[in-house]
């Protein structure tokens, strides 16, 4: 795949993104302060710069690299993709981000803790993150290889291997330590990344005298073809728009918010830059199927947008855009990657590594964080060397659906309805869970969509979210006497603005 | 390690049978050292039922039936009656067939013993054994039981007035802004008035702001944020009075800044380092405070230049001496560990000139602790 390219501006590219990243990780926020601008010091993360974190975490190889490669080789109704991924903040902004962060919860499972004071749901959500959070790393460190093998033509093993260092060591090391920064330099870098490259290949189509998209048909027909394509694109989504707010890397970052306000602020703030971000991969695929359809075959078509600008262009600019797309990739994989390994390992030195389970003796709480996150990034490589990749959008989307499947109910339930228990709330996340695993085994082990069988597998969320909320009500009314004592007054926590209860603060000149 | 060796291992019947009252014994137990209330007796009802093995048994308060485990259900009604008459008494009653009139047929029960629950020499409720017929061992393991849940109510009511103590605490040390802290900042401020009657002012509306925090009525909890606004608002006093000789730097991760944090957990350890980092120093000190992101905690660290200290003096400051002069040390410790427990106390580094480190740990989140 390697188009004869020099393989120079693609590793300067890629080590320019990490010394960056670990260099604003680094220093970032330790420029000291002393008294002299005191008050400064306590300011909490503006939503914007907050708004820019969550997107840069957010936007991974699946939105950088994956969507263009979906829209090219299947035409229009992919873009549901895109849409689901933006709108799901929507839903997230309306009915979870306030009431969330008002909840004072730092993890999905800290969440069910909080509402339900159970701790079998709150063990099997620590299960759910590591699992969302797994397969959602999974086709990241693909998507990783992918670009490398394209860029320096390294075998496809040297991705996962180097991102998987890299990740570890900054979160190991205690590098992190501004993560907001970081973060939100990588949403502008990405940005950045796409949208000049596109300007100028735009500019090139312009040249061209603009020619037509030479298709027609199927490709730009919006749902996809007779009944199966109907049912892919509901189920698709609703496995977006309920998913991203069971993605165990957003919610963590919804803690940084100080209060409920700004949490529905930065939600709408993330709303704006994922629109404008993703007006771009689609503009990749139509020039794509102009100037490269021979990449219009699955397993290349993801490279798309790594490839398309030395097509266009070529000479030493192609080669440029080239190394700038290539470490737009990069940035996407690294700040995705950091955010779900914190996330995963958070979780596993919480609930797993930090537990006492040989001889007794407890590991301390940096030395089970960095366990946690050895373990939470060995995995995921090790799966994305072993298991075939089906796409790395696609792979997403079926984290999506678990996520959909499991924390949607659980969060819009446990917010919204007071009469949860946790009976109920076990039994929900069971069923989606073990309905969404099942669906991905299937997709992963038969890889084709010939059957209606398999359509149903390959996008389950149409099927398995309704049962988990069917799940989740009914057991919850057949356990009523288990409903938490502290409910409402819970709920009460959750749907009320900070200010009243407070002694207001008077104005200062 | 076949099972034949490990049944062996566990001892004779009579050893078993200690075990398995050990046992119901230990699962009773937490809940009552919550004290006696509804919850409470509806959680650990059933086990003294597995413990006394009678058709029924029930805990009361002092007036009215608290939980009921076991068949008969309809006798729960009589409860009251027979808590009130032992409460009288002060003693093991047993109460009989005259006592219990029972219109079911085929209700085993016609007796009743009941045992007073005594905590601080004051009868809190009664232990019911509902039974056909009474015999001497059964009174006996009654009254034994009823000793043994007096006992934990006994730990309970230690618990509720630890918590007390450390609520007053919280009160003293809130009221303890100290006389030459306000002296002094008063002082520093009248000398900027003429000279300065802007800075004179500042200084006052943050003098004001500080004790309008410090006395604060509502809340065990608050945000990391605004103790490190309090805090801000205190070095600024003392720099006023202080000058360049006070130098601190401040490195705050914004993300941590929403952490739940025990209400003046912070406040008092700065308060220390300005003492011990400013005392008999000439030339002054350096304070630095420096809140960090660490995974599921947030790490808030507090370190002066100054004389330092004996460890072993610490540790009995850590340990609650209240003859030490280090006032809020001890205070400040047994709050986290009771907010967020053991694992979250404080920790110092410090030996004798080598200054002093304050290391806290807060994690992210705690049940039931929300600022």
């Amino acid at each position: 795949m390697n188009s004869g390219l020099d393989a120079a501006p693609g590793i300067v590219a890629i080590v320019l993104v990490t010394l960056a990243t670990l260099l604003i990780g680094t220093w970032g926020m330790r420029f000291s302060r002393t008294t002299s601008d005191f008050l400064v010091a306590s300011r909490t993360v503006h939503p914007r710069l907050n708004a820019s974190a969550i997107g840069g975490e957010y936007l991974s190889a699946a939105s950088f690299l994956g969507v263009a490669g979906l829209v090219l080789l299947n035409g229009a109704d992919m873009l549901w993709y895109p849409v689901g991924w933006t709108a799901g903040y929507l839903l997230l902004l309306v009915l979870v981000a306030a009431p969330l962060r008002r909840s004072g919860a730092y993890t999905l499972p800290d969440f069910a803790e909080a509402r339900l004071g159970s701790r079998p749901v709150r063990a099997v959500c620590t299960l759910l993150v590591v699992a969302i959070g797994w397969l959602y790393l999974v086709p990241q460190f693909q998507g990783a290889g992918l670009t490398l093998q394209f860029a320096v033509g390294a075998p496809t093993w040297v991705g996962p291997v180097i991102v998987g260092l890299v990740v570890l060591a900054n979160v190991t090391s205690g590098g992190m330590r501004s993560i907001t920064f970081v973060q939100a330099f990588q949403y502008w870098l990405k940005l950045t990344a796409l949208l000049v490259p596109a300007l100028l290949l735009i500019s090139v189509w312009l040249g061209d005298g603009a020619p037509r998209v030479p298709v027609g048909g199927e490709w730009l027909s919006p749902l996809g073809s007779g009944g199966r394509g109907l049912y892919v694109t509901y189920s698709l989504i609703v496995a977006t728009f309920l998913g991203t707010m069971g993605l165990p890397h957003v919610v963590v970052r919804f803690y940084t918010n100080p209060d409920g306000r700004a949490a529905r602020r930065t939600t709408l703030a993330v709303l704006v830059l994922l629109g404008v971000f993703y007006v771009l991969p689609p503009v990749y695929a139509a020039l794509g199927r102009i100037y490269a359809p021979e990449l219009a075959v699955p397993g290349k078509s993801d490279a798309l947008v790594l490839e398309l600008p030395a097509v266009m262009v070529g000479g030493p600019l192609g080669e440029l855009l080239s190394a700038v797309v290539t470490a737009g990739a990069f940035a996407a994989f690294l700040s995705t990657s950091s955010g779900l390994c914190i996330a995963v390992a958070g979780v596993l030195s919480q609930d797993v590594t930090g537990r006492a389970w040989w001889s007794g003796r407890r590991l301390g709480g940096v030395a089970a964080f960095r366990l946690g996150a050895v373990v939470a990034v060995t995995v995921p490589g090790v799966l994305a060397l072993l298991v075939p990749s089906i796409g790395v959008a696609r792979a997403v989307g079926l984290a999506f659906a678990m996520a959909a499947a499991t924390f949607c109910p659980l969060l819009l339930l446990g917010i919204w309805w007071r009469r949860l228990t946790d009976a109920g709330a076990l039994a929900g996340l069971g069923v989606g869970f073990v309905g969404s695993a099942v669906a991905i085994g299937w997709t992963v082990a038969v890889g084709t969509t010939e059957s209606w069988a398999d359509v149903l597998m390959s996008q389950p969320a149409a099927w398995t979210v309704p049962l988990a909320f069917v799940t989740m009500v009914v057991v919850s009314r057949l356990t009523p006497q288990r409903v938490p004592v502290s409910a409402g007054r819970l709920l009460a926590r959750l749907h009320l603005p900070e200010a009243t209860g407070q002694a207001p603060q008077p104005a200062r000149s | 390690m076949t099972r034949p060796w490990r049944r062996r291992h566990l001892g004779t019947e009579a050893d078993r049978a200690t075990f398995r009252t050990l046992h119901s014994a230990s699962l009773a137990a937490p809940a009552l050292r919550t004290g006696l209330n509804h919850d409470s007796a509806e959680r650990s009802v059933r086990h003294l039922h597995a413990l006394l093995g009678t058709p029924a048994v029930a805990l009361t308060d002092t007036a009215t039936a608290l939980a009921w485990h076991g068949g008969g259900q309809h006798h729960e009604a009589q409860c009251a009656a027979f808590a009130v008459a032992t409460l009288e008494r002060g003693s093991t009653r047993m109460f009989d067939r005259d006592d219990i009139s029972c219109p079911v047929s085929g209700c085993e029960i016609r007796t009743a013993i009941v045992s007073p629950l005594v905590v601080e020499e004051r009868v809190v409720g009664t232990l019911q054994t509902f039974t056909g017929h009474a015999t001497a061992g059964l009174a006996r393991a009654v009254d034994e039981v009823a000793r043994w849940v007096s006992g934990q109510l006994e730990l309970a009511e230690l618990d509720a007035s630890r918590t007390r103590l450390m609520e007053a605490e919280v009160r003293a040390l809130r009221a303890q802004i100290s006389p030459h802290f306000i002296y002094n900042s008063l002082t520093a401020i009248a000398s900027f008035v003429r000279t300065d009657p802007d800075r004179a002012r500042d200084l006052l509306m943050e003098f004001a702001d500080f004790t309008r925090y410090s006395f604060r009525r509502h809340g065990d909890y608050t945000t990391l944020a605004e103790e490190l606004r309090s805090i801000e608002r205190y070095l600024l006093l003392e720099q006023a009075r202080f000058g360049d000789r006070l130098r601190v730097t401040l490195r705050i991760a914004p993300e941590v800044l929403p952490v739940a944090v025990p209400f003046l957990c912070i406040q008092p350890l700065v308060e220390n380092a300005v003492r011990h980092g400013l005392e008999d120093a000439e030339a002054g000190g350096h304070i630095r405070i420096e809140a960090r992101d660490q995974g599921q905690d947030c790490v808030i660290e507090v370190e002066d230049d100054g004389a330092g200290e004996d460890p072993d003096v610490v540790r009995r400051a850590l340990a609650g001496d209240a003859a030490l002069d280090s006032t809020g040390l001890g205070n400040v410790d047994s709050r986290l560990r009771n907010a967020f427990g053991d694992d979250f106390g404080l920790v110092v580094e410090t030996a004798r000139g080598a200054g002093t480190r304050v290391v806290v740990r807060v994690p992210k989140f705690s049940a039931g602790v929300h600022a």
